[in-house]
């Protein structure tokens, strides 16, 4: 990076340099639909180190990324309303501070990478140009030095012959090339935390490799903390220190990865982790987490995944939902029978 | 790119000829079934025949297979046998009318000998005067009430645009034409006129009920805004979709995260995607701009294109009809060719083979 024109940004007004990047308490958010309100989170926390890689993981429709998208404020709102809980950056709320600082916040100081990038980059704009902006409008640069950068960037993510791709369009990439820009683009201002909802979905297996192992390289030389987005067990066992476990909006699960990966606390995770294929098992029928998510605008009493679950007691049918017991010191799990779970390994 | 810009141009070649044929056709049963339009000339008196004959071969009504019910003129007999390969006919006044306009550049003359070519040449800036006016008047206001009623779906601002331009596209041009004409034109400019303080240019200029060689571009505002009326509510839907369609697009969220302020985010990243099939359209509606100008200089008393081709077509001077019509064609063609070429500028991903 040429330090001349690296303008580094001033603290956020309130923030403490020791608190820590990211931290999310107990966020709600609901969507209020035709159909009635959908209650897409309900109460997620969690703390992210610098550094550090977090990962959510979760089916389809369990509110991950509507959490991502509540801490970046680029929620659709209506109908997406954030009805409780705090988002702290450095210990500063960003829920309480205005659009125009919260705008700020975002890729300076916590960046996004979406699922799809075909979709997620504008088609009528070059790649230099989506990158060029964001040193032009955040950094005041001029057209010529912001599109320098652009170069400097895509060099980074390390895409061939930099200087004339920049020219060309988002079309005119293949998919991993285009993960490869929206990665560069989320670093362009160097930001503290990144948010990846599902960076590799949507590519094919050896590409997805190449993506995550340029994420994880990045990440340690700018001690950046990750939050990562995924369904995909297999990218979670590789790159992540801790995790965090969703269903139905709710984190059920929070431990170290190797702990998880060890002996599932929640019966959720077990199913999860039960229904990965091994070559072991060769021969054997997978198993499968029976029944469907809960639809969000109807949420079952109790613990929301009781319709699905072997260990279901009457207890677990009954409001209020079960709380995150304390399995170990540095762990979490919400299912009043955690300790038959894990013991049943 | 050059070769399709070339196989497009090919393609105008049969589109032209049909039209010629069918305009040809059209204005030669006319003839035909109501007789000689030269007859016009002398009102009610009866012309001496011989008279009557010469005028009539002058001004090119002589061939007879204008007497003849329903005969297309496209083959005569040929004087004196033989003719073309032997079959003992020749080309007739089709083909007659097809080498004057693409070999001489002779689309012929009106009842008073006067070239089609000057006519054109004298009526064509009021019409592209109007047209321009029309095609600014939609753009303008129909975008920005688009872009208003999109970026609120559901509220009152959509409500009321939606509602409006239903109200305007269920209202035929020439019920608008006359509607406006009457009340605008003539109620309301009178009022206008009875006060001295507004100047002439505003009260008798912009609103009257006909166009005003005193004022020629005043006089034509109000025309030139019925004339875009029912595409400015068409451009005001389609904005609205496409904005309300873009909205929701993942690279608008790229755009929110990236921390741009929402003017941007609006301004850039949404607009210049929902504008694409906008622009398209207003493109191709010059050409129906075109036809919608025959309706609208008749009932504001315009002396453009459009009115010439209403009179020359009452009056039945075919050779009028058949090259005004023509050159608008041809028009219309060129406008959709450069709409198509347009959209490659406008969205990247299109690429002509």
């Amino acid at each position: 990076m040429s330090s001349d024109v690296n303008v580094k940004l001033d603290a956020l007004p309130g923030a403490d340099p020791n608190a820590l990047p990211l931290q999310v308490k107990d966020l709600h958010v609901e969507f209020r639909t035709r159909n009635g309100i959908a209650h897409a989170v309900n109460g997620v926390s969690f703390d992210l180190r610098a550094g550090e890689t977090r990962a959510i993981l979760g089916e389809s429709g369990c509110g991950k990324s509507v959490t991502a998208q509540a801490i970046m404020g680029i929620l659709d709102s209506p109908p997406g309303f954030v009805t409780g809980g705090e988002i702290l950056y450095r210990g500063v709320d960003l829920l309480k501070l205005p659009e125009s600082e919260r705008r700020k916040v975002r890729a300076n100081r916590i960046a996004m990478i979406f699922q799809d990038a075909l979709s997620a980059l504008n088609p009528v704009f070059t790649v230099g140009f989506q990158l060029a902006e964001l040193f032009r409008k955040h950094r005041g640069m001029s057209r010529q030095d912001a599109k320098a950068r652009a170069v400097e960037l895509l060099d980074l993510v390390k895409i061939p012959a930099a200087k004339q791709r920049v020219n060309d369009y988002p079309h005119q990439f293949s998919g991993g090339m285009r993960q490869r820009v929206m990665i560069a683009m989320a670093l362009a201002l160097d930001p503290e935390v990144l948010i990846a909802d599902e960076p590799t979905t949507a590519l094919d297996v050896t590409v997805q490799a190449q993506i995550m192992a340029l994420l994880a390289e990045l990440q340690r030389e700018r001690n950046m903390g990750l939050v990562l987005i995924t369904h995909d067990m297999g990218v979670v066992a590789d790159v992540a220190d801790r995790i965090s476990v969703m269903y139905a909006g709710r984190v059920i699960e929070e431990a170290g990865v190797n702990d998880i990966y060890a002996s599932p606390a929640h019966p959720y995770t077990k199913g999860l982790l039960e229904s990965i294929p091994r070559l072991d098992l060769k021969g054997q029928e997978l198993s499968a987490i029976k029944g469907l998510p809960p639809a969000l605008t109807n949420i079952p009493p109790g613990c929301a995944f009781n319709p699905r679950c072997r260990y279901a007691q009457e207890v677990c049918r009954k409001d209020p939902a079960p709380p995150l017991y304390q399995v170990s010191p540095s762990r979490t799990a919400a299912c009043h029978f955690w300790k038959e779970v894990k013991g049943d390994e | 790119m050059g070769r399709y810009v070339i196989r497009r141009l090919l393609q105008f070649i049969p589109t032209v000829l049909g039209t010629m044929f069918l305009l040809h056709y059209i204005t030669s049963l006319a003839i035909q079934f109501s007789g000689n339009p030269v007859r016009a000339l002398f009102g009610d008196r009866t012309p001496p025949p011989a008279l009557l004959q010469a005028i009539t071969e002058r001004l090119g009504y002589g061939d007879p297979c204008l007497d003849r019910r329903g005969d297309p003129c496209l083959w005569r007999a040929a004087e004196g046998g033989g003719g073309w390969l032997g079959t003992g006919y020749e080309p007739g006044l089709f083909f007659d009318r097809l080498s004057g306009v693409f070999f001489h550049f002779d689309f012929g003359v009106n009842l008073r000998e006067r070239a089609v070519t000057d006519l054109v040449a004298d009526a064509i800036p009021f019409t592209f005067k109007l047209l321009l006016i029309a095609i600014v008047f939609e753009a303008v206001v129909g975008i920005a009430a688009g872009v208003w009623a999109g970026l609120r779906g559901g509220s009152f601002a959509d409500n009321l645009v939606k509602i409006s331009t239903v109200f305007i596209i269920s209202v035929p041009i020439f019920v608008l034409g006359v509607v406006v004409r009457e009340f605008v034109g003539v109620k309301f400019g009178n009022v206008l006129r009875g006060q001295d303080w507004i100047p002439d240019l505003i009260s008798v200029g912009v609103f009257t009920p006909g166009f005003k060689p005193d004022y020629p571009f005043a006089s034509l505002i109000i025309p030139g805004m019925v004339l875009g009326a029912v595409s400015l509510a068409t451009t005001a839907r389609l904005t609205r979709t496409s904005i309300m369609e873009n909205i929701r697009a993942d690279y608008v969220r790229t755009a929110k995260a990236k921390g741009l302020t929402n003017k941007r985010v609006i301004g850039v990243h949404t607009l210049r995607n929902s504008l694409i099939p906008v622009i398209t359209f207003l493109g191709v509606d010059i050409g129906a701009a075109m036809a919608g100008a025959v309706v609208t200089e008749t009932i504001f008393n315009v002396p453009g294109i459009g009115r010439l081709v209403t009179m020359s077509a009452r009056t039945g001077e075919s050779s009028v009809v058949i090259g005004v019509v023509t050159m608008l064609v041809l028009v219309v063609l060129l406008a959709n060719l450069l709409v198509d070429l347009l959209y490659a500028v406008l969205d990247p991903r299109i690429r002509y083979e």
